[in-house]
């Protein structure tokens, strides 16, 4: 492959020209403002942008090299992070109007995290408004457009993070899944992207959707990247009393290529209807693949799959239609001119201040809590969603993976699926369950269809993304989809 | 037969503190209306004798000690309120004339 881009290399390679002084930290995040400068009129993936503080962090960066100290891997590597993680001192919009202003005053563990890491934060990058939608076209402030294909959606709702890793911007994003937000638009732009098990990563500083759901994630261009990241922002934290006193493993040990004897389970369910002739090729082409390097598929059924959409929109919008209460107008973020009373000041903020699709679901999440129906639609979906648990505990008591395709379909176009929100919805059909069992899932790229990126979905058992990591790996060095780029 | 009516909207309006034009209430009375019946395909099965799950993992009362802590600076939390005065955060009259 032609090197055209900084971020063609992977992290162990740059992290080596690095400390070979070939390469400074400056010149990776010149890397990023360059090509931001080339192609953001285009792919609009980023919401704001922190020049300045990157270029002074590049700078003691490059003293720290010249001095010859020891680094982390992640040491000077550019990384666009979600607009729903909050950033000290950097605004944090969730891609609303009703934090159009809004100035954090900490930050995300995962942040943190990150600053231990010594990465550099080149900006924050666009989503659906409080990452509710799979086509960014629920931002309040813009639409990014899917790399590959201007007029396509990158997926939602990280597709800023997506669109940005594949246009070159930067190394590689953080973004976050609440029902296949990191996993449909990783499949959509062509790039790798791991929503963890529930626990895994700490919640503390991501605004909360679906607090049952929501985990954070990292989007790369290789699989080898992404088990990096995941390395550096993974573990229990005291601050969030839902992430998981489990150890995190060293992910990159398991990248052996070795996948002889691994059982994996294809499940008819997610290559039935709705999905596309391609897809269902590029997956049965990469069981080939798999096949060949040793692993047994074998079909198998998670028969409450067809359930687990309608579970989703009662669940997460229950949860949404609580956690969004706080937004209110009092504390922080916007306030309506024209209030009088104080409910009217609540009334008036909230109805100006969110989106559509928002108020939608709060609506929707606000009708199943209610007083009378509370039984029939919220307790409902829970108990279903322990038949869905129950599904892939099944599967896993056999096998130690289940792989299908990330989306039925490649990316939509812009506009296609606005009037419609039901039809909107199906696009998570097969990411979905995933959440609601809490277990983890990956996309790497499979395949193209009419020139739009595929991706392959490959789910593990709870807190086994070791396997997945070992698994995909295993597949993206037996193929050349990642090493493909959009034009631009 | 709708399932929601426009008066059932105009409620849960109320009750998630949105204001709601009427073209709104139309709107969003026959979105719901389709998602409800959507999600209604639940009711095909029996769930009877099934746990409900409010959590994936199997953790319950993660405790630890209660250390007395420093809360954020004040100036801090009132950088991002819309009005404030003398420290306090400000809202509009909360009593009646």
């Amino acid at each position: 492959m032609r090197v055209v881009s900084l971020f063609d290399y992977k992290v162990t390679d740059l992290h080596e020209l690095l400390h070979k002084k070939e390469l400074t930290v400056t010149d990776l995040v010149d890397e990023s403002y360059k090509r931001i400068a080339q192609v953001e009129d285009k792919v609009q993936a980023f919401l704001t942008l922190d020049e300045e503080r990157a270029r002074q962090t590049a700078k003691s960066q490059d003293e720290k090299l010249g001095a010859g100290q020891p680094t982390g891997l992640l040491f000077g590597m550019p990384i666009g992070v979600k607009d729903n993680i909050v950033t000290k001192g950097l605004r944090t919009t969730c891609a609303s109007k009703i934090l159009e202003n809004f100035d954090p005053i900490y930050d995300a563990t995962v942040v943190q995290k990150l600053q231990q890491s010594e990465t550099v934060t080149i900006g924050k990058v666009n989503m659906d408004e409080f990452a509710m939608g799979s086509s960014n076209e629920n931002s309040h402030y813009q639409k990014t457009r899917n790399p590959w294909n201007l007029e396509r959606v990158p997926g939602g709702s990280s597709g800023g993070s997506a669109a940005s890793v594949a246009a070159g911007e930067v190394l590689f994003s953080l973004g976050s899944d609440t029902g296949g937000s990191i996993r449909m638009p990783a499949s959509y732009c062509g790039v790798v992207g791991m929503k963890p098990t529930y626990g895994r990563v700490s919640r503390f500083g991501l605004v909360a959707f679906a607090s049952s759901l929501d985990q954070i994630g990292p989007i790369t261009r290789t699989v080898e990247d992404n088990a990096y990241l995941l390395q550096a922002i993974s573990g229990l934290d005291p601050m969030d009393s839902t992430s998981a006193n489990v150890d995190v493993p060293n992910f990159a040990a398991s990248l052996t290529g070795d996948i002889k004897g691994l059982k994996i389970a294809v499940p008819k369910e997610y290559l039935g209807e709705g999905v596309t002739e391609a897809v269902r090729k590029s997956v049965m082409d990469a069981l080939k693949v798999l096949e060949g390097l040793g692993a047994v598929w074998e079909e198998v059924s998670l028969p409450h799959s067809k359930y687990a959409l309608a579970t989703y929109y009662l669940l997460s919008s229950s949860e949404a239609s609580a956690n969004l209460s706080r937004f209110d107008g009092v504390r922080y973020g916007y306030r309506t001119n024209d209030a009088e009373s104080l409910i009217e000041l609540y009334k008036k903020t909230r109805a100006e201040g969110f989106g559509d699709e928002v108020k939608r679901r709060i609506m929707l999440g606000t009708f199943a809590l209610s007083s009378g129906y509370y039984d029939a639609y919220y307790k409902k979906a829970q108990q279903v969603r322990t038949l869905i648990k129950n599904d892939f505990e099944n599967i896993f008591e056999k096998y130690d993976v289940i792989v299908g395709p990330t989306t039925p379909t490649p990316a939509f176009k812009i506009g296609e699926k606005m009037d419609d929100p039901l039809t909107m919805y199906i696009n998570d059909i097969l990411t979905i369950p995933v959440n609601l069992a809490g277990v983890p899932g990956i996309s790497v790229p499979c395949g193209f269809e009419a020139g739009l990126p595929l991706g392959l979905q490959i789910i593990g058992k709870h807190f086994d993304e070791a396997t997945i990591y070992r698994v995909a790996h295993a597949y993206e060095q037996a193929t050349d989809f990642h090493k493909l780029k959009p034009e631009l | 037969m709708s399932r929601i009516s426009n008066d059932q909207v105009k409620h849960v309006a109320n009750l998630a503190r949105l204001a709601i034009s009427e073209e709104e209430v139309e709107r969003f009375t026959k979105q719901l209306d389709a998602i409800i019946t959507f999600a209604e395909q639940l009711n095909e099965l029996d769930t009877e004798n099934v746990k409900p799950t409010y959590h994936v993992l199997d953790m319950k009362n993660v405790l630890r000690e209660d250390i007395p802590q420093k809360g954020l600076p004040r100036e801090e939390v009132l950088k991002n309120a819309p009005a404030h005065q003398e420290g306090q955060i400000k809202v509009p009259s909360i009593l009646g004339e």
